[in-house]
């Protein structure tokens, strides 16, 4: 019962102090890519476009998605398949591990220990596919760049996707698989014929609640990447932003206006991890009810 | 007298290698190294990640060479497959053991008796890492689980106990509210309370206020893990006690409840687990202080993950420094909580 009262509350308050910031706005407030706040009582206009965030949020969470998913099915089937029996437990209690890491331990770890590495890696990146688009860099800034920020989230999300997709796939039925053994297959065989097709929508459940936990992840990100409010599709040059961190970066010397322009961002966000979620738990119910 | 003669019989694997089949691995893996040494020395190409990818290459390649050799195409795809599935299951443990050495590694030099016993409130982080320490942060970390907890506690067994024992005629969107919950960010929960309190009434931010948004992120965690273990309470102790002509709340009183007793204390303690280490919400809800501030509902307070905030946003050196032995503290908190919380499980699994 609480949950509901909870939820809803949260829903419209956010929409009521964001209602401002949405009326003068309009939907330039969504497509608009520039934030210029304007002092109280100074005459001048705001203007509050969330876009450039919006944008960035999604170049981050696509990139902890492309490094975070393969790696985790690849543990995944790591855990359920390859693994020794005797270390099986305790590997998967490391993963479940990770999972309780305070998200401000991966953003000191992913400032301090991950981005000088991950730098050097985003300098070979460009030096030999620098000829695509999005791995361009116009000058020689690679520091706290999206794809580091990326990088720390696919960590981030790595157990969360590992320990769903290990659920479906041990789910598998044993029948199936020893009938694939009978039939002469060896384990790769096997796994592509039973287990993927099996688990496939329970893998991108997964990924989906993967996505919802880097959309709005804040801190991790604030502390990694250089927060800029502009469009940057290059992932590997040093600058972006996310909701979540954009929201904590201004805050502290927001004006009332501003202020207000900020909680109607943090109700995008809601909206936004809502969508997923929901679409997130749906596939993931569905494929353990009927177990396809 | 005859005797009988009994073999003794070691149990046989067939399936294991014998050592002779292990030789072409072992083979393999030396001529692996030995080209991958000779290749950085020749080429341009440098440092461990060069060493690292072609010995992968090399080995990968040569084992499955070898096993379409001997075995055809099925065996070299499942060779292949097999290792690019180990290292990409060993890759994912290296962040785990790279943050723990780091944290002991940058965390220990700072941390001492005076962590536990002194606050910030004469020391500044230009002061020498010997003086000052995280008692405030300690004590404000602890009243904010406490506050928390009490809040969410009664709410989220309340409402496990209302999808599992009742289930109402609400229970599939209450169960469907609770996943939507669980995806709230922690940064939306902060922002909500600020929205709804600290706006609206001129109160300041506080311990209580600060408890608030991890309330809402500790209800689903709780609510879900609780909903699991009432799950598991067998159908025939509920049965008994309505044929001994209990009502259903007094079935659920005294007999689901205590029989869940120690899977409820473990989804108490996932749920703190879940919470200690939350920054977000705090930074708009708290406000700070650098003294023990022992009442929780005036003046701002601090804790463990705002304080290491400030000491990474400092960004001197003495800030890192303390912030570290900060995580330090914290990771110990909450690898603590997640042992204790292993162990009720499994005792609560074998019974």
């Amino acid at each position: 019962m609480s949950s509901l009262v909870i939820l809803t509350l949260i829903g419209l308050f956010l929409s009521l102090r964001g209602y401002q910031a949405f009326k003068s706005q309009g939907f330039h407030f969504i497509t608009g890519v520039d934030w210029v706040a304007a002092q109280d009582g100074s005459g001048e206009k705001n203007v509050f476009g969330l876009g450039a965030m919006i944008i960035g949020t999604l170049v981050i969470s696509a990139t902890a998605l492309v490094v975070g998913v393969p790696l985790s099915v690849l543990t995944a089937l790591f855990l359920t398949f390859y693994a020794p029996e005797r270390f099986k437990k305790f590997l998967i209690s490391v993963v479940d591990l990770m999972a309780s890491f305070p998200s401000i331990l991966y953003g000191l770890w992913g400032f301090f220990v991950l981005m000088p590495m991950a730098e050097y890696w985003a300098k070979l990146i460009h030096k030999y596919l620098g000829w695509i688009p999005i791995f361009d860099v116009p000058q020689p800034a690679y520091t706290r760049s999206p794809f580091i920020a990326g990088i720390v989230l696919a960590i981030m999300i790595i157990p969360i996707v590992t320990s769903v997709s290990r659920e479906i796939f041990a789910q598998t039925p044993l029948d199936r698989i020893q009938a694939a053994y009978a039939l002469g297959a060896t384990r790769w065989a096997m796994i592509k014929a039973v287990v993927l097709p099996f688990g496939a929508s329970g893998v991108v459940g997964g990924a989906m609640l993967g996505l919802g936990r880097a959309l709005g992840e804040t801190v991790a990100v604030y502390s990694v990447l250089n927060i800029v409010f502009k469009v940057n599709f290059q992932v590997l040059y040093g600058f972006g932003g996310n909701i979540a961190s954009m929201i904590v970066q201004k805050w502290g010397e927001a004006s009332l206006s501003e202020g207000k322009a900020l909680l109607a961002a943090g109700f995008v966000l809601f909206i936004m991890t809502l969508l997923v979620n929901m679409g997130a738990n749906y596939i993931v119910r569905r494929t353990v009810k009927t177990g396809r | 007298m005859t005797t009988t003669y009994v073999p003794t019989v070691s149990p046989t694997r067939p399936w294991k290698k014998t050592p002779a089949q292990l030789i072409p691995t072992v083979v393999i893996l030396i001529l692996a190294l030995l080209l991958d040494v000779s290749v950085v020395a020749v080429t341009p190409m440098k440092g461990k990640l060069a060493y690292a990818l072609l010995f992968f290459l090399f080995s990968v390649g040569m084992q499955f060479i070898y096993a379409w050799v001997k075995r055809g195409r099925p065996a070299a795809m499942d060779s292949l497959a097999g290792a690019v599935t180990m290292t990409g299951g060993m890759i994912v443990f290296l962040p785990v053991l790279s943050i723990l050495v780091t944290v002991l590694v940058k965390g220990l030099p700072g941390l001492g008796l005076h962590t536990f016993t002194q606050t910030m409130e004469k020391t500044s982080y230009s002061d020498p890492l010997s003086s000052g320490g995280l008692l405030h942060a300690i004590v404000g970390t602890l009243y904010l689980i406490v506050i928390a907890t009490a809040i969410a506690l009664p709410l989220s067994i309340l409402t496990a106990l209302y999808l599992t024992e009742i289930k109402g005629r609400a229970a599939g969107f209450i169960q469907f509210l609770v996943q939507a919950m669980s995806g709230v960010p922690s940064v939306v929960a902060g922002v909500f309370i600020y929205a709804a309190i600290l706006l609206t009434t001129n109160l300041r931010g506080s311990t209580f206020i600060g408890a608030l948004p991890l309330a809402i992120l500790m209800i689903p965690t709780v609510t879900r893990t609780a909903q699991e273990v009432l799950l598991l309470v067998p159908a025939e102790l509920r049965e008994a006690g309505l044929a001994l002509g209990a009502t259903q709340w007094r079935t659920v009183a005294t007999i689901v409840v205590p029989a869940a007793r120690s899977g409820l204390i473990t989804a108490v303690i996932l749920g703190v687990a879940r919470i200690a280490g939350e920054t977000a919400p705090l930074l708009f809800t708290l406000g700070t202080t650098d003294k023990v501030n022992l009442n929780p509902f005036t003046g701002g307070q601090n804790a463990l993950p705002y304080y290491i905030w400030s000491g990474l946003r400092d960004g001197t050196e003495g800030g890192v420094a303390r912030a570290w032995t900060a995580i330090l503290v914290l990771l110990i908190l909450v690898l603590s909580l997640f042992t204790t919380a292993r162990i009720f499980g499994n005792r609560k699994a074998k019974r």
